[in-house]
């Protein structure tokens, strides 16, 4: 399907889940939906880095945080609308993405890991010691009741969620598609063997860094909107690094529609189970599936589904 | 006399105290069939990877094609016509073989100046490419489908298809049975004879012999003989490293 075609498609159908929203007629499928939206952005994201080049990053958080912290600045200092929020978010934590590309270069493996949870940690603690958006205390940001042309204010955060995961899923299918997807995958497979090939492996690392950090920072922009108060504890936290894992990890990583497929079916459990059993045990059901899926479907339910497509053709 | 393609001078390589090569010098022409034999740990792969820019050498300069191509990356050298396959073979894994072709096919040959190859362009050149390895076949199966000679062809025509000036074909058919070490010889000797250089560094001396028009031999880092084949497996102090006083 052509790239245009494809996104006509999920305007299509995100028109259909708003208009299906709106249908029930209860604020909460608007509150519970932005949450799922939110972490298709967010696994979408982390799996541009973290599923098509294999750099594990664990501080998916910090470049959440770093997206909802800029829109506490700027409410303060100078109020724009949320789209241009989203905007700047999504430069400062690309910017952020950029400068642990370069600091992180020569690191793979547990140790890029580590670097990455390090600058969640370093992140967080600047944040804390940082007054002017709130510091430890927290920050609070008032959210008009309603806006014009789609009323309840929670109904605009979920359509402008809906947007950026619209954009997320057609920024990674594109990418997947491109010279620059069959670049990541070569850094995936073997560094040394895509370099002898002629893939400058440094620079498509920054830029995947840089795309994954600045769409995670999208992710966080509206957040402070949506909360109503931002403090460091929920902005960083682990729910973030955790799910924007796990999500791409039970859905498959090697394509756009895996962490849909985690993001949905994972953050949708994680919703019921905090209103119908408890909201501690949303972290307990990711931390189960995740272990079930990497025993019984190490490459996530996509890559259950194309073994097993495989296995009928052979 | 012409410029040599390669022009390896002075070259040392340590790893800590052990010294991998000392003071290497090799010059090899356009359009020749070099073979690059010695024990194991003589520094033949440290030295392809030095070439290659894998490994960064601390003395000593590597020129290509009257340039110097000392503190380049890998994949600058590689875009410049220097090509490698490595002594494993190393497949990317999640992309089909035809995919596998497309890749220096689009970083290292549309990297180049002048212009670039249309997605037509670039499947005729994997089909092509296919042909010449004899897999054309497995063009949309995974490198885990593919046998042990057939992953070598792979990897020999990944390399070929960031079309090389030179072609650095390390232990290419290890592990291989005698017919088809005698395939891979001959595909060497193919593209050999369509204008590329190569530099064959193997253990198996039937290959090496039938291939080579030259014989350079390196003994624990040191270069100890460089010559006609014939002439070189019989000079004593190759016979020695070899086979022992």
């Amino acid at each position: 399907m052509r790239s245009w075609v494809f996104f006509l498609v999920c305007v299509a159908v995100g028109a259909v889940v708003f208009a299906g929203a709106r249908l029930v007629q209860n604020d909460y499928v608007f509150f519970a939906g932005y949450v799922v939206l939110q972490f298709i952005v967010l696994a979408t994201a982390w799996n541009i880095l973290g599923g098509y080049t294999g750099y594990v990053n664990f501080g998916s958080a910090a470049f959440f945080a770093a997206g909802a912290y800029t829109s506490v600045f700027f409410h303060k200092f100078y109020p724009l609308p949320i789209p241009v929020l989203i905007v700047l978010g999504a430069i400062v934590s690309g910017l952020i993405g950029l400068g642990m590309g370069y600091l992180t270069l020569r690191l793979r493996g547990a140790f890029f890991a580590i670097a990455t949870l390090a600058l969640a940690v370093v992140l967080q603690t600047l944040i804390v010691n940082w007054n002017y958006v709130g510091g430890a205390r927290g920050a609070y940001v008032i959210r008009p009741e309603s806006v014009p042309l789609i009323g309840n204010y929670i109904n605009y955060l979920f359509v402008i969620m809906l947007a950026l995961a619209i954009i997320a899923i057609n920024v990674a299918r594109a990418i997947e598609r491109s010279q620059l997807g069959y670049g990541f995958a070569t850094i995936r497979d073997d560094e040394l063997a895509a370099e002898a090939s002629g893939v400058p492996t440094l620079k498509l690392k920054l830029v995947a860094t840089t795309l994954s950090g600045g769409l995670m920072g999208m992710a966080g922009a509206p957040f402070p909107y949506y909360i109503g108060y931002l403090q460091p504890a929920s902005a960083f936290a682990l729910d973030y690094a955790v799910n924007s894992i796990a999500m791409p990890m039970i859905g498959g990583t090697t394509s756009w529609i895996g962490p849909l497929i985690g993001a949905i079916l994972v953050a949708t459990l994680q919703q019921w189970a905090t209103v119908s059993i408890s909201s501690e045990l949303s972290l307990l059901i990711v931390g189960l599936l995740l272990v079930g899926f990497v025993i019984i479907a190490p490459n996530g339910i996509v890559g259950l589904v194309q073994d097993r497509l495989r296995g009928r053709t052979k | 006399m012409a410029e040599p393609l390669l022009q390896v001078a002075g070259l040392s390589k340590r790893f800590g105290g052990f010294v991998a090569l000392d003071g290497i010098d090799l010059a090899v022409a356009e359009g020749e069939r070099v073979g690059l034999i010695g024990p194991n740990g003589s520094g033949k792969s440290t030295l392809v990877n030095c070439i290659c820019g894998t490994l960064v050498n601390e003395t000593g300069t590597v020129h290509f094609n009257g340039e110097a191509v000392d503190g380049l990356l890998t994949h600058e050298r590689t875009r410049r016509g220097l090509a490698r396959s490595f002594q494993l073979p190393r497949p990317f894994a999640t992309l089909t073989v035809a995919d596998n072709l497309r890749v220096p096919l689009l970083y290292t040959v549309n990297a180049r100046p002048g212009p670039s190859l249309s997605a037509a362009d670039i499947d005729a050149r994997c089909a092509e490419l296919l042909r010449l390895v004899v897999l054309e076949g497995k063009a949309g199966k995974y490198p885990r489908d593919l046998t042990q000679v057939e992953m070598r062809k792979l990897e020999l025509a990944r390399a070929m298809a960031a079309e090389p000036k030179l072609l650095l074909a390390d232990e290419a058919m290890a592990g291989l049975s005698q017919s088809e070490v005698d395939d891979i010889v001959g595909l060497l000797i193919r593209l050999n004879e369509r204008g590329i250089t190569i530099i064959l560094i193997e253990h198996i001396m039937r290959a090496v012999m039938r291939f080579s028009q030259r014989l350079v031999v390196l003994v624990s880092g040191k270069k100890i003989a460089d010559g006609k084949p014939d002439a070189v497996i019989r000079d004593p102090e190759v016979e020695k490293a070899y086979l022992g006083q």
